[in-house]
């Protein structure tokens, strides 16, 4: 959660004389970088994979949280960083990648059979497989030419999966622990705060949308 | 700390415990002026003697520093790493043990009494926790059996309830806005699981008594059960005619039974229980060994449960 607010906090000051976004990448990539190496190094504590494994994916939650906050922060503040959502989303995306790699590879061994069974029998691993599909499309449209290509109007239809993929990876999260922690809650808590904004706000703009037009 | 000590020491090389008590005394009045308050009493670490036993495995023991820096110990936090940073605060000194319900000879016990009284035993056991990882820990403790007899249990006594310390003031965990669990964590045993001799109350570690994050300074060790039929801290240990509530069961009854044995053939409903990641076994690259029966006990405790749907008293 620091993590999370330090990455729009920084953004929020620089606000200004805007930042080039392949900065957003390079700082964005540090929590990766930074436990693959203490990882080879031994410096993970006890179970150094399974803090990888969940590292990378609380990562790729945070990035996507980021990434929800973005239009609330310009509606509710006015504090544009609009151009940077994409980079944040695609950074949600890598770090999902990372963490699913990380588990067929280190976890699993690459132990089809178990990696199979696992995402048919187990939910939150059911759920998590279908929260990575989600966002392949995402990522895979995320550039300038798939906007021109799709148009604007289906692109933003498409892109509206964030929403479902957000609730996949926060339940994602609930799920694989034991008892209810506070962690998951807490950023359970986040991505329905985010996604009932959203909520709030269409419904409430509905009529006096419908009543423009007239 | 005191000394680390090499794993393998003579029972003649070990410090009488006259002399360490005087050392302990020492210490805890150089910490108090050294830190006032800050520093609790209790928390050094003292050698323990210890018979070997024929019980022990021969795997290569988990280090030290893992054992006591990767625990579950939800009083002082959710986190792998919360027991040892924060269970420093519970104090072990003075330590008394009720044991009451169906017995002959009620009793209350001090832990200092129960460990000069009892047959210390190095016990090197495997330890699965349900989570799917394990550990090779050298215990050091006593029979529970030992414990059993001691106060007589009556006819009617079927079952064998314990109790962990309830002390918010020393427990974070326990003051958190969000209860992980009903406090005060209890187990629970069958009279005839609890007298089995692989079941011990233990009250060391690597041949020094247990550091407050691995349950000081008394706690159970069932080693073909998942790791949290171990309960910590024990304050009370009660015999009982019904099979008495226990603290994960309450929590998610789907998920954690009362036997909770180690069952490679019956996966938790949220993962696979088949196989298991040994801590400390190749770091990043760790590979998973298939979990045994039982967690490879079976010879000792599989007559426990001749007849019984494993499947249904999971």
């Amino acid at each position: 959660m620091a993590g999370r607010a330090s990455v729009q906090g920084e953004k929020k000051g620089f606000a200004l004389p805007q930042v080039p976004k392949i900065a957003v990448y390079l700082v964005g990539f540090i929590p990766a970088v930074w436990l693959f190496y203490a990882g080879v190094t031994d410096r993970l504590g006890a179970d150094p994979m399974r803090y990888l494994e969940q590292g990378l994916g609380l990562w790729a939650l945070r990035f996507l949280i980021a990434t929800l906050a973005i239009t609330p922060l310009r509606q509710l503040f006015s504090i544009n960083l609009l151009r940077y959502r994409r980079a944040l989303g695609l950074l949600a995306f890598y770090y999902a990648a990372l963490h699913l790699l990380t588990y067929l590879v280190l976890d699993q061994g690459l132990d089809l059979p178990a990696i199979v069974a696992d995402i048919v029998k187990r939910p939150y691993i059911t759920i998590g497989m279908a929260t990575f599909v989600i966002l392949v499309p995402l990522a895979v449209t995320s550039n300038n030419a798939a906007i021109r290509r799709m148009g604007g109007q289906a692109w933003a239809k498409l892109h509206r999966l964030v929403y479902a993929a957000a609730i996949g990876a926060a339940l994602h999260f609930l799920l694989v622990v034991k008892s209810w922690p506070p962690e998951p809650i807490v950023y359970a808590a986040i991505v329905a705060v985010l996604l009932g904004y959203r909520l709030i706000r269409s419904s409430v703009k509905k009529p006096s949308a419908r009543r423009r037009p007239a | 700390m005191l000394i680390r000590r090499p794993a393998d020491v003579l029972p003649s090389e070990i410090t009488p415990r006259e002399v360490y008590l005087n050392r302990r005394q020492w210490m805890a009045g150089a910490a108090g002026l050294a830190l006032s308050a800050a520093l609790p009493l209790g928390l050094e670490a003292a050698p323990l003697s210890a018979a070997k036993s024929p019980f022990s495995t021969d795997e290569k023991k988990t280090s030290r520093e893992d054992v006591t820096s990767y625990n579950n110990y939800y009083e002082f936090g959710t986190g792998k790493e919360d027991p040892a940073a924060h269970a420093g605060t519970l104090k072990t000194a003075p330590w008394t043990v009720n044991v009451d319900g169906m017995v002959g000879k009620p009793a209350s016990f001090a832990v200092e009494e129960l460990i000069k009284s009892s047959a210390l035993e190095e016990r090197i056991y495997r330890m699965r926790c349900v989570e799917g990882w394990s550990m090779v820990i050298p215990w050091v403790g006593f029979p529970l059996a030992d414990l059993i007899k001691r106060v007589e249990p009556l006819g009617s006594a079927k079952y064998v309830a314990f109790e962990t310390a309830y002390r918010p003031e020393e427990m974070s965990g326990v003051q958190s806005m969000f209860p992980v669990l009903d406090w005060p964590y209890v187990e629970g045993l069958r009279l005839d699981e609890a007298m089995n001799p692989l079941a011990i109350l233990a009250v060391g570690l690597y041949g020094e008594t247990l550091p407050n994050q691995n349950g000081a300074p008394i706690r159970l060790v069932v080693p073909w059960k998942y790791g949290f039929k171990g309960i910590k801290s024990i304050t009370r240990i009660s015999f009982v005619e019904k099979q008495p509530e226990t603290s994960w069961n309450r929590q998610a009854p789907g998920e954690y039974g009362f036997y909770a044995n180690v069952n490679p053939s019956v996966d938790h409903p949220r993962w696979s229980q088949a196989t298991e990641r040994r801590i400390g076994e190749g770091g990043l690259f760790v590979k998973r060994r298939p979990t045994l029966m039982f967690n490879g006990y079976a010879d000792q405790v599989a007559s426990l449960y001749t007849g019984m749907d494993l499947r249904k008293f999971y």
